[in-house]
């Protein structure tokens, strides 16, 4: 039996080359090629909520659109950045509750507790995560993950803002469509500054820290004032998500604490797309109503979205982003060897 | 005399629990995540044999420390061994896998307070004036004595060596002929056992529940945290630390503190002293 040796060659489709350079101006057929994928997500998303047939999953369209947010802000640090917070929890729930603390207490509305509550609880999960970030690695991982959990234990065992019940009877947003347009705005505008961010100079010491964070502190620059902007921005979008979690659910407590706001959008980022920004926001929209779908099964959906989880770092780790990017970009030949 | 006694106990549980997460660590710096999860998971197992198929307690025990050893070994042989030395992708994936076997475990019904193992011994005896039950005391004993085990292990014993040689320099160990695949992957396996011997001295406490796992994961990374990752004679004293400090705020303060305690060691140890009391890491690896 003879076996013909080949193997697979990916070239660059033609119009990709073409559109990359400034000649992508010059005709219709290249800009369409560079902005369908981004029409095709913005669109998407934005008709969305016309698109769910009832309350139900317009709601989960709220819920997709958070977790979008967190996974966007942890692949943001882990991979822009260097620092692994594995406490999403964190700054969820710390955005919840400055947004419950502001509506209930003192009567502001959404509209303004949103936006408050992204500042001050970014300002707070800062400060508290300022100590820890020397810590490089394991370390940060460890440190984050414990964060939340305190917080929890701290807020039960001096029962603080109503203790383990929570603060219940928050606003809800105005109406349904305004709750959705503002989460899913939220997310895209979050998602395209990112990604305009990360070019930039700023973008680029983060990127520096992360690679070799004592070369960047030899040339003079404070690494620690950059990764403090760096998990101030990540947290404040962290918080935001919270605040809207808070409002939608009209109630603020310890489970926005929960482990659920942590590993959920790990998983999302590996599934979508490691590093790639859109990635999580569609590792999210998959694994999100999958797991709704199997609400009725409890735990299962843990259990589910873990060996999800795990399957994909071990056979799939670079995620269905860079998959169709790649598919989108080049074409694949067999050649002789 | 109270909180010598109870705080003695307390350490040496802390101690028991923390032991297997240290020894993984420190040989294969691997951060085994799943560590609670194979702790409950050896007490259902062992559970379920003695209960359910009706063995010998003792024979019960043993199977079930068997199964431990394997499934830790397999879950390093299978799993971790492909994402060996991305430290992150290894505590999210073993992470996973804690989850997966313990949201599975309650999922499989496995809740509720009906789940007991006995006690080795009845009764119980006065020390210092303080009624102490003959389980504890057991526990106790056997605790002192598998880290005295522990530390004749791996001083005299050939496979002992190989793997002090492995934590010390992987490379190095490697040149001198030693498999540190297979000995990363038996120091799975062992840290496995040892979370099994933990989950079967401390559970006969109390009931078996599937929140001990996070709980029991927890206070295995605050002892090896504040001991240092990667000593085990660290986490040793650490958990001596951390147990009288617990039993300490129960008695001054309140049952309530007993967790925020723990978690508040792992913050400042690691905002403070990242390498921890006997830290055998360079501050420089781990801090800028």
């Amino acid at each position: 039996m003879s076996t013909q040796k080949l193997r697979k060659e990916r070239i660059d489709r033609g119009i990709k080359v073409r559109s990359d350079g400034l000649y992508a101006l010059m005709s219709l057929r290249e800009l369409s090629y560079l902005t369908l994928p981004r029409f095709v997500l913005i669109a998407g998303m934005l008709s969305l909520p016309f698109l769910m047939p009832d309350m139900y999953w317009q709601r989960v369209i709220s819920i997709v659109c958070i977790y979008a947010i967190l996974a966007l802000s942890f692949d943001f640090l882990a991979h822009y950045v260097g620092l692994v917070s594995l406490g999403g929890a964190f700054f969820i729930g710390t955005g919840g509750y400055v947004a419950g603390i502001l509506n209930s207490y003192y009567g502001i509305p959404p509209v303004l507790t949103v936006p408050l509550a992204a500042i001050i609880g970014g300002a707070i999960c800062t400060l508290m995560l300022l100590p820890c970030l020397p810590l490089k690695g394991v370390y940060f991982a460890i440190v984050t993950l414990m964060y939340p959990l305190f917080m929890a234990r701290i807020i039960e065992a001096f029962d603080l803002f109503g203790g383990t019940d929570g603060l219940a009877g928050i606003d809800s947003f105005s109406s349904a469509f305004a709750e959705q347009y503002l989460v899913i705005c939220t997310v895209l505008i979050f998602l395209f500054g990112l990604r305009r961010f990360v070019t930039t100079d700023m973008g680029l010491i983060f990127t520096a820290v992360m690679d070799n964070d004592q070369a960047v502190k030899a040339s003079g620059i404070n690494i620690t004032k950059y990764k403090a902007l760096a998990v101030f921005i990540a947290s404040s979008a962290g918080c935001m998500a919270g605040a809207c979690l808070t409002h939608i659910y009209m109630w603020s407590g310890i489970s926005q604490f929960a482990l659920d706001f942590s590993i959920l959008p790990i998983a999302a980022t590996v599934i979508g797309g490691a590093g790639t920004l859109a990635g999580p926001v569609l590792g999210c929209f998959i694994l999100v109503p999958v797991s709704e779908l199997l609400r009725d099964f409890g735990t299962l959906r843990i259990v589910f979205y873990a060996s999800v989880l795990v399957g994909f770092i071990l056979f799939r780790s670079d995620g269905i982003m860079v998959f169709m990017q790649r598919k989108y970009e080049q074409f694949e030949r067999w050649t002789k060897i | 005399m109270e909180i010598l006694v109870y705080g003695t106990i307390n350490s040496v549980s802390l101690a028991l629990m923390g032991l297997g997460f240290a020894m993984v660590y420190g040989i294969s710096r691997v951060p085994n995540f799943a560590h609670g999860a194979l702790y409950i998971i050896c007490g259902f197992v062992t559970w379920t044999l003695f209960q359910i198929v009706g063995l010998s307690y003792f024979v019960a025990i043993i199977l079930s420390l068997c199964v431990n050893g394997i499934l830790g070994m397999s879950m390093y042989r299978f799993v971790l061994i492909r994402v060996r030395g991305m430290s992150i992708s290894e505590i999210i994936a073993s992470y996973a896998i804690g989850l997966v076997i313990l949201e599975g475990l309650r999922f499989g019904g496995f809740r509720g307070m009906t789940y007991t193992l006995p006690v080795f011994m009845e009764g119980s005896l006065m020390i210092g004036g303080v009624p102490v039950d003959y389980h504890r005391v057991v526990m106790t004993i056997i605790g002192v004595a598998l880290v005295a085990g522990l530390w004749v292990f791996t001083h005299y014993t050939r496979i002992g060596l190989a793997l002090q040689g492995m934590a010390q320099d992987e490379r190095a160990a490697m040149m001198l002929g030693i498999d540190s695949d297979f000995m990363a992957m038996v120091a799975m396996g062992f840290g496995a056992v040892l979370a099994g011997v933990a989950a079967i001295l401390i559970l006969p406490l109390g009931n078996i529940v599937v929140e001990s796992g996070y709980h029991v994961l927890i206070m295995s990374i605050a002892v090896c945290i504040v001991g240092g990752l990667g000593s085990w004679m660290g986490a040793f004293f650490a958990a001596f630390i951390i147990g009288y400090a617990q039993i300490l705020t129960v008695v001054y303060i309140g049952s309530h503190f007993q967790m925020v305690v723990a978690i508040l060691a792992i913050i400042l140890t690691l905002i403070l002293k990242p390498s921890g009391l006997f830290g055998q890491q360079k501050e420089l690896e781990e801090r800028v």
